[in-house]
């Protein structure tokens, strides 16, 4: 009886291991799934919007906390906005955000991507992942995760990409939008900066 | 002729820092005092790259394979690092200073004078330094934000870092015969300028105001370069004081969670009411009030240990700088 208690246990104790992976092995994983799937469709390689969107969408965006990078790129003005405006905000935000990601990935060129270990304690609920993008000629480019622990596991609320936030990079042209037009003014110039970006991409089809 | 240029560029600097740096701060972006004659120069630059630059470099990338462009971008990569292993010893890393030296000279011959960068393969990572990054290690601040003519976003620390040392350093001033040099500098200008053309363009579709989006992507990663990727919590008090309400707040959204920790990565050193109160400009001019001092080791981060930033035979390494310099200077390729 207590060796089946002790089975058991040990059962459990592996499902929720296996469930909960660790930040950065996580990152690792998806990084990998990624770059794996890039390297053998040449659609992709050849800037083929539809598939990186959906390849992102499926595999990259449920690690994503969009909510919580809005915020963290409006700063101070973020409680100025009501729920309503926050929810506009953040899917805007969250267009913005993918379409730039996308772009991103699609220069990708077999570029060796090296994984650092991770500085953390235990218990620590915000980590940041580093990794490294390395390519002969220059310098390696850092890119790093800023990853919080919700209960849904592990998501990603910072890119950084050699130094630079790819959010908190959009907090003072937040600051002057909602300056000088509120957080609605705000609202409008991204949503005509995603519709511009989309009837670009529809213009010339890549 | 690049003489001439180079004096047009210091001219129009000193005339953007004298003229426009006496009427600042005329309301618009904190931290951004000369941003009227920035934007206009952003704009003049955007217009100079749509016209000229960006098309040769367009067509310079669609023309040359890609392995003959990798030896281009190598071959000139090389030549800087001479100067950026200076900098690396100036600021006190001498280990990655000789790494440099030595990526030199792997590269310059196995690597046939540097078409081929071995030296990374081999394990020695390339760098990037300049005199600007040298002297924000030092405690110097970075002074105003400043887009120079054609060579783009800078900071007052960095643009005059840029057209008094930097150039010096640089092994194609050295060439003796003009017409070879200015061949030299003008293709690598347009080879850097082909290797950042994915990036601007990444950088044009994902802003809401262009001109800012650079700004505030070039403060971040000279900040960054300047520490190694291992920054210092930031400067800017908006941003400090931000970062840790939106955390809190970006918490409460989604209730279950507690607020998030904001833990600076070196303890006690935390953004004082003091440094709040700094304007970059003022940061500049009061550069000494920014301590030398390394981080706390005290804070007990592994792996955060850094050495101080002046290295306390910096006089003597400075001096053996210079000798490096004149011997370059005299085994250059200078016909005699």
């Amino acid at each position: 009886m207590k060796l089946f208690f002790t089975l058991c246990f040990f059962l459990f104790a592996t499902t929720v291991l296996a469930q909960e992976l660790a930040p950065d092995a996580q990152v690792k994983k998806i990084t990998n799934e990624v770059i794996d799937i890039i390297k053998q469709d040449k659609d992709i390689q050849a800037g083929n919007r539809k598939k990186i969107d959906e390849l992102v969408d499926a595999k990259v965006l449920p690690h994503f906390n969009f909510g919580r990078m809005t915020a963290l790129a409006m700063g101070r003005n973020w409680p100025k906005a009501n729920v309503e405006q926050q929810k506009v905000l953040t899917n805007e935000f969250r267009t913005l955000l993918v379409r730039t990601y996308s772009t991103a990935l699609s220069t990708y060129k077999n570029q060796v991507i090296e994984f650092k270990p991770l500085r953390a304690a235990a218990g620590d609920a915000d980590v940041t992942v580093k990794t490294q993008v390395k390519q002969p000629g220059t310098e390696p480019v850092s890119i790093d995760y800023g990853m919080e622990k919700t209960p849904a596991g592990w998501k990603v609320y910072d890119v950084v990409v050699g130094g630079v936030s790819l959010v908190t990079n959009y907090r003072e042209t937040f600051n002057a939008e909602i300056r000088d037009g509120g957080v609605d003014g705000l609202i409008k110039s991204l949503a005509s900066k995603n519709r511009s970006l989309e009837t670009q991409a529809s213009a010339k089809p890549k | 002729m690049n003489i001439m240029l180079r004096r047009f560029l210091g001219l129009s600097l000193l005339t953007a820092l004298v003229g426009l740096g006496g009427c600042a701060t005329t309301g618009g972006t904190p931290g951004d005092p000369l941003e009227g004659y920035n934007r206009a120069m952003f704009g003049f630059n955007e217009g100079v790259d749509k016209a000229i630059i960006k098309p040769v470099a367009s067509g310079y990338k669609t023309v040359m394979p890609e392995f003959a462009r990798t030896g281009v971008t190598n071959f000139f990569a090389n030549l800087g690092d001479l100067w950026i292993g200076i900098n690396n010893i100036l600021q006190g890393k001498v280990g990655a200073g000789v790494s440099d030296f030595g990526r030199f000279a792997m590269n310059t011959t196995v690597g046939i004078l540097g078409l081929f960068d071995v030296a990374s393969n081999a394990g020695l990572e390339k760098h990037n330094e300049d005199f600007g990054q040298t002297l924000g290690r030092w405690g110097v601040g970075s002074g105003a934000y400043v887009v120079l003519p054609i060579l783009g976003p800078s900071s007052v620390r960095d643009g005059i870092s840029l057209l008094a040392l930097d150039w010096r350093g640089d092994p194609l001033w050295y060439v003796g015969n003009i017409p070879t040099r200015n061949e030299l500098v003008g293709v690598r200008a347009v080879d850097n300028r082909a290797n950042l053309l994915d990036l601007s363009r990444l950088a044009e579709e994902a802003a809401l105001d262009h001109y800012a989006y650079v700004r505030d992507a070039f403060l971040q990663r000279r900040r960054s370069l300047i520490y190694d990727g291992d920054p210092l919590p930031e400067p800017d008090p908006a941003k400090t004081s931000e970062s840790g309400e939106s955390k809190d707040t970006a918490a409460l959204a989604e209730s279950e969670l507690p607020p998030a920790q904001i833990i600076t990565q070196w303890g006690e050193r935390v953004i004082t009411a003091a440094d709040e109160e700094l304007t970059p400009a003022q940061e500049f001019s009061g550069a000494a009030a920014q301590p030398v001092a390394a981080r706390p080791e005290a804070a007990g981060v592994s792996g955060a240990a850094y050495e101080p930033r002046i290295p306390s035979n910096y006089e003597a390494l400075l001096a053996v700088s210079g000798e490096v310099h004149d011997g370059l200077a005299r085994i250059s390729l200078r016909p005699r």
